[in-house]
C-alpha cells in the first residue's frame, strides 16, 4: 500500500477552500451601461459550495481515486465556469435594457484561477501526453464557446465585439514592437555581450550602466525620451518624415531595448562562459579561424542558453511594451489605458487579458524551442 | 623538422624559456620532459603559435612559422592535449573529421580517413562513429582526440601531456598505439610530458627541461648512463634509474644467443623488466627466448644485474 503524503494534500486544501471562498463573492456584475458600476449578482452559490466541498473532502479522506476526482471537478470548471457564465448572462440579458452589461465578478475569476491551478497540480506527475491534451482540450472547448456565441453576453466579449478592428490592430501593433525590440536587442546585445565575456568584464561599466537602467521606472524613462527623440526629429526632418519623433513607436523601441539589453547581454556572456575552456583551446589549436570557432563551436554550444534568455526578454518585452501606450506607440496598453481614463473596466481587462495571453503563448514557443535544442545536444 | 633557435619568452618577470635552441629531425619521436613549470607546454606551443616568442625563431620545414598564415599553419600539425576538449555537441566521427573538413577534403575521402583511423587507434566498438563525447570512457575520449590530431595526415604532431589524466593500464594501451602508429608513419611527434617512464619509454630522444632551459638532450640510455648532472641524476631516479633502464632495454641486446633454458619464454622484442617480472612469476633465474615462434637464446637474472 502506497504511503499517504502528508503535504500532497495541501495545495488541493488550500485551493478549494479559495473556491469556497469565492463562492461568498459576486460571480457576475449587471449594470446597466458599460461605464456604472454594477449589482453583485450570484445564481448559483450551492452548485459552488458542492463541488469545492467534494474536492476538499476527497483530499481529507483520501477516498480511492481521489486524485482523479479532483482532476476532472477541477477540469470540469475550468470549461464550465465560462460557459454557465455566459449563459447565466444571456440570461439575464432578455428582460434587460440594451444598453445593459453583465460583467463577470471576482468570484467567477478567483475560481476560475483556483480550478485552473488546481488542474496544474493534480496532473503534474502524469504522461506529458495527457497534460498537454487535458489542457488544449480545455481550451478548444472554452474558443469553442465564443465561437458559437454562448459567451456573446458577456460585457468583455461585447466590448471585443464593438473594439474588433481596432483590437486587431493594436495586437499586431504589439507584436510589432515586441519582434522589433526583440531582434535588436539580438543584434546589439549579443556582441556587446560577447565583447564583455572577451574582456571578462561582467562588473564593468557597460553591464552597470544597463543594470542601472532597469532600476529606472518605464513611465519615467519613456518620458526622458521624448525631449531627446523630438530634437533628433527636427534636426534631421528626414527621420522626422519617417515617423521618426518624440512620440511615436521609435522612442518606444528604443526604450524597450535598453531594457532588453541587460539580459541578452548576461546570457551571451553565460552562453559562451558554457563552452569548455578545452573545447576552444582544441578548436584554436585544430587551425579553426575566430569566426569558424563562433559558428561551429561557441554558437551551438552556448546557443540553449541564449535562447533561455531570449524568452526572459521576450516575455519582458510584452509586458513593458504596454506602457508604450502613453507616448503613442499604439499596442494593447491603448485599450488599458483608454479604458481607465473612461472608466470602463471591460477594456481594461480586454487589453490586459490579451497581453498575459500573449506573454504565455510567446513564453510556451521559447519553451518548446528549447526543448528541441536540449533533444537535440 | 622542428627547429628552436635562441627563443626567448617572458610572462612579465618570469622567463619561462631561456635561450633555447633544438632541433627535431624529420619521422623523431621527441620528448620533453621536466616538472611543471619547466616551460615545456609554453615551448610546445610556440610552434603553432599558440604562444608567440619574445626572440629567436621557430622554424617548421626550415620555415619561420611567424611568417606563415596562423591557421594554415595550425591545420598542417596535429595537436592533443592532456584535456582532450572534444567538440561535446559532435559525434566521434565529426570530431575526428574536424581538420580534414577545414582543409575542405572531399566528402567520401573524409568517411574513408575517420573509418581507417577508428580502426587504427582500436575504437572498434560497434557504432562508436554515431557516439557522442560524452558517452565514451576517459581512454576512448583520448583515443579519439589522437585520432583527431593525425586526422589530416599532419607530419607533424604536437602532443601535451595527452595521456597525464588515463589510468596506468588505458595509458600503457595509448603509449603502444601511439608508438606503433608514429613507426607506421614516420610522423615527427614533439611530445611533452612530466613522466620520466613515459618519456623513456616512448622518445627516440628525450630532453630534460628545467626553469626554461634544456639540461640535456639525448637517447633514453645515454640520459640514464651519463646524466650530465646532479639535478638530471636527481630527476631520472638515482638509484631507480637502473630500473628504468631495464625498462628501456630490450631481452634481445642482453640474452644469451643459443643457450636453453626451462620454463614460459618471454619474446626477444620484450623489455627487461618484462622478463624479471616474468623470473619472478615463475621464480626461475633463466628463462628461455624466442623471437616469433622460434627459439632463439636464453636471458639470465645475473645478467641483468650487471652493467653492460
Amino acid at each position: 500500500m502506497k504511503r499517504p503524503e502528508p503535504l500532497a494534500a495541501l495545495p488541493v486544501l488550500v485551493l478549494s477552500a479559495i473556491g469556497l471562498l469565492a463562492a461568498a463573492f459576486a460571480f457576475l456584475h449587471v449594470a446597466p451601461n458599460r461605464l456604472l458600476a454594477g449589482q453583485a449578482f450570484n445564481p448559483h452559490p450551492w452548485l459552488w459550495i458542492g463541488a469545492w466541498s467534494t474536492v476538499m473532502a476527497c483530499a481529507v479522506f483520501q477516498v480511492p481515486r481521489h486524485r482523479f476526482v479532483a482532476a476532472s471537478i477541477a477540469w470540469l470548471a475550468v470549461v464550465g465556469l465560462p460557459l454557465l457564465a455566459g449563459l447565466d448572462a444571456q440570461r439575464v440579458l432578455v428582460h434587460a435594457a440594451p444598453s445593459t452589461r453583465v460583467q463577470l465578478g471576482a468570484g467567477f475569476w478567483l475560481m476560475w484561477l483556483a480550478a485552473a491551478l488546481l488542474l496544474l497540480d493534480r496532473l503534474r506527475g502524469l504522461r506529458i501526453g495527457v497534460q498537454v491534451a487535458a489542457w488544449l482540450a480545455a481550451l478548444a472547448l472554452i474558443l469553442g464557446q465564443g465561437v458559437i456565441g454562448v459567451l456573446d453576453g458577456l460585457a468583455l466579449l461585447r466590448e471585443w465585439h464593438a473594439q474588433r478592428a481596432p483590437f486587431a490592430e493594436a495586437l499586431a501593433g504589439h507584436l510589432r514592437l515586441s519582434a522589433i525590440t526583440l531582434v535588436l536587442a539580438l543584434l546589439v546585445g549579443a556582441p556587446l555581450g560577447w565583447w564583455v565575456w572577451r574582456r571578462r568584464r561582467s562588473d564593468g561599466v557597460l553591464v552597470g550602466v544597463l543594470a542601472f537602467l532597469q532600476t529606472v521606472p518605464s513611465l519615467a524613462l519613456f518620458g526622458l525620451l521624448i525631449g531627446p527623440f523630438a530634437w533628433l526629429a527636427r534636426a534631421w526632418p528626414a527621420l522626422g518624415s519617417l515617423g521618426f519623433g518624440g512620440t511615436g513607436a521609435a522612442p518606444a523601441v528604443f526604450a524597450l531595448l535598453l531594457y532588453a539589453l541587460l539580459p541578452v547581454v548576461r546570457y551571451t556572456a553565460a552562453g559562451l562562459d558554457a563552452v569548455p575552456a578545452d573545447a576552444r583551446e582544441a578548436a584554436r589549436g585544430l587551425g579553426m579561424s575566430r569566426a569558424q570557432l563562433l559558428l561551429r563551436v561557441q554558437l551551438p554550444l552556448g546557443w540553449p542558453v541564449l535562447l533561455a534568455g531570449l524568452r526572459v526578454v521576450a516575455v519582458q518585452t510584452i509586458g513593458l511594451a504596454a506602457v508604450a501606450a502613453l507616448i503613442g506607440a499604439g499596442g494593447l496598453g491603448r485599450f488599458v489605458f483608454l479604458g481607465i481614463g473612461q472608466g470602463a473596466t471591460d477594456m481594461v481587462l480586454l487589453g490586459t487579458l490579451a497581453i498575459l495571453v500573449l506573454a504565455l503563448a510567446v513564453d510556451l514557443v521559447f519553451q518548446g524551442l528549447l526543448a528541441l535544442t536540449e533533444r537535440h545536444a | 623538422m622542428i627547429e628552436f633557435e635562441h627563443v626567448c619568452k617572458r610572462f612579465g618577470d618570469h622567463v619561462v624559456i631561456d635561450d633555447l635552441s633544438l632541433r627535431i629531425a624529420d619521422g623523431e619521436f621527441f620528448v620533453l620532459v621536466g616538472p611543471s613549470g619547466s616551460g615545456k607546454s609554453t615551448l610546445l606551443r610556440t610552434v603553432n603559435r599558440l604562444i608567440h616568442v619574445d626572440a629567436g625563431t621557430v622554424r617548421v620545414d626550415g620555415e619561420d612559422v611567424a611568417t606563415r598564415d596562423v591557421e594554415t599553419l595550425r591545420r598542417g600539425i596535429g595537436y592533443a592535449i592532456q584535456s582532450v576538449g572534444l567538440f561535446p555537441h559532435r559525434t566521434v566521427a565529426e570530431n575526428i573529421a574536424t581538420v580534414p573538413r577545414l582543409l575542405h577534403w572531399p566528402e567520401d575521402a573524409v568517411r574513408a580517413r575517420v573509418a581507417e583511423l577508428i580502426d587504427m587507434l582500436r575504437l572498434d566498438e560497434p557504432d562508436i562513429a554515431d557516439r557522442y563525447p560524452h558517452t565514451l570512457s576517459g581512454g576512448q575520449q583520448q583515443r579519439v582526440g589522437v585520432a583527431r590530431a593525425l586526422a589530416a595526415r599532419p607530419r607533424i604532431v604536437l602532443m601535451d601531456e595527452p595521456f597525464g589524466a588515463l589510468d596506468p593500464l588505458t595509458r600503457e594501451s595509448l603509449q603502444t598505439s601511439l608508438k606503433a602508429i608514429q613507426r607506421e608513419t614516420a610522423t615527427t611527434i614533439l611530445f611533452v610530458t612530466h613522466d620520466m617512464d613515459e618519456a623513456f619509454g616512448l622518445g627516440d630522444r628525450v630532453g630534460l627541461m628545467l626553469d626554461g632551459k634544456l639540461i640535456q638532450v639525448g637517447a633514453p640510455l645515454a640520459f640514464l648512463r651519463h646524466p650530465a648532472d646532479e639535478r638530471v641524476r636527481d630527476f631520472v631516479g638515482g638509484t631507480r634509474a637502473r630500473l628504468r633502464e631495464l625498462a628501456v632495454r630490450t631481452v634481445r641486446d642482453s640474452m644469451r644467443g643459443g643457450e636453453h633454458a626451462e620454463g614460459e619464454p618471454v619474446d626477444a622484442a620484450a623489455s627487461l623488466q618484462d622478463a624479471l617480472g616474468a623470473m619472478l612469476a615463475q621464480g626461475r633465474d633463466r628463462l628461455p627466448v624466442r623471437d616469433g615462434i622460434e627459439h632463439v637464446g636464453a636471458i639470465v637474472l645475473a645478467d641483468l644485474v650487471l652493467r653492460p
